[in-house]
């Protein structure tokens, strides 16, 4: 991984983008945040803050109301009920003044294909009112931080989802934003592709770029996020760092089982005793151990059987807390 | 000093808009004067020159004479009715740029008159073409027929407006036929711009008074001619009622679509 190249790159080009907002407070402030469209309530009265510098994410399945919490924030979405504070303004007022501040990527390719990839930075800077010098330099520098020097002139058509991706975080980052939204900022992107945002995020960051994201990808979650809001249907279920959530609704240990079909013999028998929670999902059984020592010690009677011992990670405490069923 | 700090807000706003709209089309600029101007060139050479050649004259014109300042109100027209329709229609549906813009400090109604005001710039280019072949084939010779463009702007604006409303209400491409056949031709062809009003039974020159095209062939003719007359000022006063009723009506469309 050309880490290095990251903390160098990121150096000149982030530094200016971290500004720290005039009050102390936290930048968003939500209180018993609702929204209805029509007669469908897909936000149901959460609460939750933003602090400066954290990272803090959304992790839902679809239509756990993500995308329309961060809309609100954004003043794309109407505030439904409850309250609603960024910046220390109320979303219903000082929306010019809110939006000025924030950077969004959003999950839907909405870059400008009637211009250039440098086109639509410049062009997107204007709405800020950025002078033109000023416009110019930032988008040479981003440009130059999200590795897309060489595809200045192109035209939108001819850049890969992974590109598209990194100029709609480019061009978020035009106006220096006080805080960084991105709904689903991996979502369609191959791995390498992935990594690479990943890599761009962590490095705004370390720079002190305050940010919150949505997204259904654990891994994403568990790189990025400091703290987590787990969604679904519009509700919290619950909240914490990505650790302490494992730690606190699984535990530290699983072991997976295959057993073979009504075969439940004193192999699974003992297993189901030594464990602290089971789950059962097809032909799938989930033994969840608090104490990594009691994992171990059950192992040798697991005999003939399938089985993966692993860490609890958060997919663990996401499928537990939404449950298994499709969400279609 | 609030109200004028807000006008000066929104008139940025709208610029920036309009600078957009700008950057995209300068690429293609030539490809795109060629629809716009193409049109009024055949029409005026087809009809005003070939078929001119049958008619009487009118007013002491030429019929070609009387055709062309016509011509230039209803390529206005069509120039920016296109735009806020097809053009306006793209960005707020396929290519998302509308909401792109709308999460920027640039609100939705700067969005709306950026782009009707990039219509209306459109009118006054196409109308420009117009003016110019009129200087060159001697159709008109007075320095007022300058102020054929300004008028052509308001003549865009105002079916920038009534282009960008329909726009907001349009669920496809497809119903955008109903509006160029049922509100842009039927204006572009009973509005005075190919035969006189003068003489049509009373019930057909009252439904022409209707259109609002009608007012602005009037201005735009009478200042080709160089001929003012303060009555004017009222078909001018129509055009910017129309207008006045249109734009907020377009915003607030376009913003109940936008922004749920």
């Amino acid at each position: 991984m050309p880490d290095t190249w990251t903390e160098n790159g990121a150096g000149d080009v982030i530094a200016p983008a971290v500004r720290r907002a005039p009050s102390a407070g936290p930048l968003v402030v939500a209180r018993g945040l609702s929204k209805t469209y029509a007669t469908e309530l897909v936000v149901d009265g959460i609460d939750f803050e933003v602090e400066q510098g954290e990272c803090l994410g959304f992790l839902g399945p679809n239509g756990a109301g993500k995308t329309t919490t961060i809309n609100m924030i954004s003043c794309f979405v109407r505030l439904g009920g409850g309250s609603l504070e960024v910046f220390g303004h109320p979303v219903e007022r000082a929306q010019r003044e809110i939006k000025r501040r924030l950077g969004v990527v959003t999950q839907e390719n909405n870059l400008d294909p009637d211009l250039s990839v440098f086109g639509n930075l410049v062009v997107f800077g204007r709405y800020f009112g950025l002078s033109s010098a000023e416009r110019r330099r930032r988008a040479a520098d981003l440009l130059e931080f999200l590795q897309l020097s060489e595809k200045r002139d192109a035209h939108i058509r001819h850049l890969s989802g992974g590109m598209r991706r990194r100029l709609t975080l480019a061009r978020a980052l035009m106006s220096n934003p006080e805080l960084l939204i991105l709904d689903e900022p991996t979502t369609g992107l191959d791995p390498q592709a992935r990594h690479v945002v990943w890599q761009k995020l962590r490095a705004l960051k370390r720079a002190g770029v305050t940010m919150l994201l949505t997204t259904h990808y654990m891994e994403e979650a568990e790189r990025l996020c400091d703290r987590l809001l787990i969604l679904d249907q519009g509700r919290v279920l619950a909240r914490g760092t990505p650790e302490g959530l494992i730690e606190e609704h699984i535990g530290r240990e699983v072991i997976e089982c295959f057993p073979g079909r009504g075969a439940e013999g004193p192999a699974l028998r003992s297993l189901l005793e030594a464990a602290d929670h089971v789950e059962r999902a097809g032909d799938e059984v989930y033994a969840f151990f608090r104490d990594p020592t009691a994992a171990h010690a059950v192992l040798p009677h697991l005999g003939e059987m399938d089985f993966v011992h692993r860490r609890a990670t958060l997919e663990d405490v996401f499928l537990r807390l939404t449950g298994r069923e499709l969400r279609e | 000093m609030r109200p004028l700090s807000a006008v000066a807000t929104w008139i940025r706003g709208s610029s920036r808009v309009w600078s957009r709209n700008f950057e995209s089309w300068k690429d293609f600029a030539a490809a795109s004067l060629v629809g716009t101007l193409a049109e009024p060139l055949l029409t005026l050479f087809a009809i005003g020159f070939g078929l001119g050649r049958l008619v009487e004259p009118i007013g002491g014109q030429s019929y070609v004479a009387f055709l062309a300042p016509g011509l230039l109100a209803s390529t206005a027209m069509t120039a920016s009715a296109f735009e806020t329709t097809f053009g306006s229609f793209t960005r707020l549906t396929e290519q998302g740029t509308y909401e792109a813009i709308v999460r920027t400090p640039i609100s939705v109604g700067e969005v709306v008159a950026g782009d009707i005001l990039w219509g209306a710039s459109k009118s006054v280019l196409g109308a420009g073409f117009v003016l110019a072949l009129m200087w060159i084939l001697g159709l008109t010779a007075t320095p007022l027929s300058l102020g054929t463009l300004p008028m052509a702007f308001l003549v865009g604006l105002m079916f920038g407006a009534l282009g960008m409303s329909y726009t907001a209400l349009a669920p496809s491409y497809a119903f955008f036929n109903y509006f160029f056949t049922l509100v842009i031709t039927v204006m572009y062809l009973f509005s005075g711009v190919f035969f006189p009003l003068e003489g049509l039974p009373s019930w057909a020159v009252g439904a022409a008074w209707c259109l609002p095209l009608t007012h602005a062939v009037v201005v735009i003719r009478a200042l080709a001619a160089g001929e003012l007359d303060p009555f004017l000022l009222v078909h001018v006063g129509i055009v910017l009622a129309f207008t006045a009723l249109a734009f907020p009506l377009a915003t607030r469309l376009i913003r109940r679509r936008l922004i749920k």
